[in-house]
């Protein structure tokens, strides 16, 4: 069903790593990623992993969640460590025809599945413990700086807040629609890919109708209500730094100088 | 041999989530062919996961759907067929519609159900009477139509497949007390012409009270009550007790009883109250 997507999807809870603030929940998932690029060695990537499975302990999420994220690019991981281990230079183990196996190219497409796998995870890690609007909040905050280019941030964040409001509304939405033109034999489970497009049909046009009509009420909605942009508009939550905070950018900080330290240690395989 | 028929049916869902939820908990029930059953439940009771269970929409969790005394998912290759036999009229069923003509919306299922050009056409014609709607609409974009005619089209849409249960949520919903009075008695026609079993889900219980044979009352996914509709709303205090009412009046004709009038309990309709309160003037008369 299609409210089986978990990547993306946020869980409210009261952890510790859902208390963060949005902006550096949002910042620290890139130096993660940066951090999951720099390592060059199994030690440092190792370092990585564990305080990402220390954190994922932490947002007290199930476990099973995360791995149901992992699912859907299992096949990215799969396809990419498969290259990297056909590809690698140096003395082949193993040769037949074109293909062959070496120690380089095992190593790399260790190496590539586990990086990639760290990416996804810490990824998975914001959007699990953050929510929609929260997200928007800091992204808004962040981009701040961008207003010096006459970039109008207000509007792009608000609607990016609308959109990531009606990412559930809309699916709800098709769910509902596939439901009523499945009761009525709509085939939608078809093998033939003609008959399948043919079943789109049907689910396309209502949702298109009512993704227009929702947009002109809540257009309505909103001037009703006063609304014209960004300016002199207050917060009702205000994003502040706290200790926990600091901690956290500690805590990662200390996880990038172990990673460049191992590296420079232990500078190869 | 019932026509319908639950055993054990339970519905969790989001299993293994923080979100997990048992929606449906274990109901037993069997319909009868040609009865008119009502389902009542406050919101979140579970009534839509129930009635999407009875035509393979939803896949139970645990226990089994019989169609006819058969498991309806013992091959579920053939669940197609599932739902031509059990027609399901969704809330707000206006906001299926999709193509360019009324005529057409109102084929779909039919088409779908493989039938040549002339049966479609006869079973379209059919539905469209049923519902009342006029032949000159039948050209024109399901868009441009009112509202009432909307919803009419979405359920002729579903009558046209002719399925031999019939599911309707929450039909009356959203439109006004004449459009409403007219759906509902478009619904018994049906029902009486055609003899086939009607399911309507319902939270007024005025419209249950003036359709339904019988009625199962839903509440927190456990059907708390089956029985003829008399004796369902006779229990005015366990219907309150799962955020229930029983129709106002028979409220106002059980408040009566309990000034001390002897009227008999049960009274579903305005004319069933009005012929019991002539009776008891009639006996006072006498005296």
């Amino acid at each position: 069903m299609l409210t089986d997507i978990t990547l993306g999807q946020f869980f409210p809870g009261e952890s510790l790593i859902h208390k963060l603030d949005a902006r550096i929940k949002i910042l620290l998932t890139f130096v993660y990623m940066l951090i999951t690029f720099i390592c060059s060695n199994y030690f440092s990537l190792t370092i990585t992993l564990c305080s990402v499975l220390f954190v994922i302990f932490l947002s007290k999420i199930p476990i099973k969640m995360y791995l149901k994220s992992m699912k859907m690019i299992l096949f990215i991981i799969l396809f990419t460590a498969i290259i990297n281990f056909f590809s690698g230079n140096g003395e082949p183990i193993f040769q037949w025809g074109i293909f062959k196996i070496t120690v380089d190219g095992i190593n790399n497409s260790i190496f590539v599945s586990l990086r990639l796998t760290i990416i996804v995870l810490t990824s998975s890690i914001l959007t699990f413990v953050t929510s929609p609007t929260d997200m928007a909040d800091a992204i808004e905050h962040l981009m701040k700086p961008l207003s010096a280019f006459k970039i109008n941030v207000h509007d792009i964040a608000m609607m990016m807040t609308i959109a990531l409001r009606f990412v559930p509304t809309l699916l709800e939405e098709a769910d509902k629609t596939m439901s009523a033109q499945k009761a009525r034999g709509s085939d939608l489970e078809s093998k033939n890919i003609t008959k399948k497009a043919k079943a789109l049909i049907p689910i396309f046009v209502p949702l298109f109708v009512s993704a227009f009509r929702r947009a002109y009420d809540l257009a309505t909605a909103m001037e009703c209500r006063c609304y014209k942009g960004g300016e002199g508009r207050t917060r009702m939550k205000i994003l502040k730094i706290v200790p926990l905070d600091v901690f956290a950018v500690l805590f990662t900080l200390a996880i990038g100088i172990m990673v460049i330290i191992s590296n420079t240690f232990y500078w190869r395989w | 041999m019932p026509i319908l028929e639950v055993k054990n049916l339970s519905f969790i869902y989001g299993v293994g989530t923080t979100f997990q939820k048992t929606a449906v908990d274990n109901i037993n029930l069997s319909f009868e062919k040609g009865e008119f059953i009502g389902i009542i439940g406050h919101t979140g009771s579970g009534k839509s996961t129930f009635i999407k269970q009875l035509n393979g929409l939803l896949r139970p969790s645990s226990g089994e759907v019989l169609l006819n005394g058969e498991n309806i998912w013992r091959n579920s290759k053939k669940i197609r067929d599932v739902r031509f036999k059990v027609g399901m009229v969704f809330q707000y069923p206006e906001y299926q519609l999709f193509a360019d003509t009324v005529y057409k919306d109102i084929a779909f299922g039919p088409e779908n159900m493989g039938l040549n050009s002339e049966e479609i056409n006869k079973k379209v014609l059919a539905a469209v009477d049923f519902v009342g709607l006029s032949h000159e609409i039948l050209e024109k974009s399901p868009f441009e139509i009112s509202g009432g005619e909307k919803r009419r089209t979405a359920i002729a849409g579903v009558i046209a497949m002719d399925p031999e249960v019939l599911i309707l949520d929450e039909p009356t919903a959203g439109l006004d007390p004449r459009g409403r009075e007219l759906l509902l008695s478009q619904i018994k026609t049906y029902h009486s012409k055609r003899k086939n079993t009607v399911i309507l889900v319902s939270h007024n219980m005025e419209d249950i009270a003036k359709t339904a044979d019988k009625v199962v009352v839903l509440a927190n996914g456990k059907a708390e009550m089956f029985d003829i509709t008399r004796e369902v709303f006779k229990n005015s205090e366990s219907l309150e007790r799962v955020g229930l009412k029983v129709p106002q009046i028979t409220e106002i004709m059980e408040k009566l009883k309990n000034k001390g009038y002897d009227i008999n309990p049960g009274i579903l309709t305005v004319t069933e109250a009005e012929n019991e309160i002539l009776r008891i003037l009639g006996e006072w008369g006498k005296c």
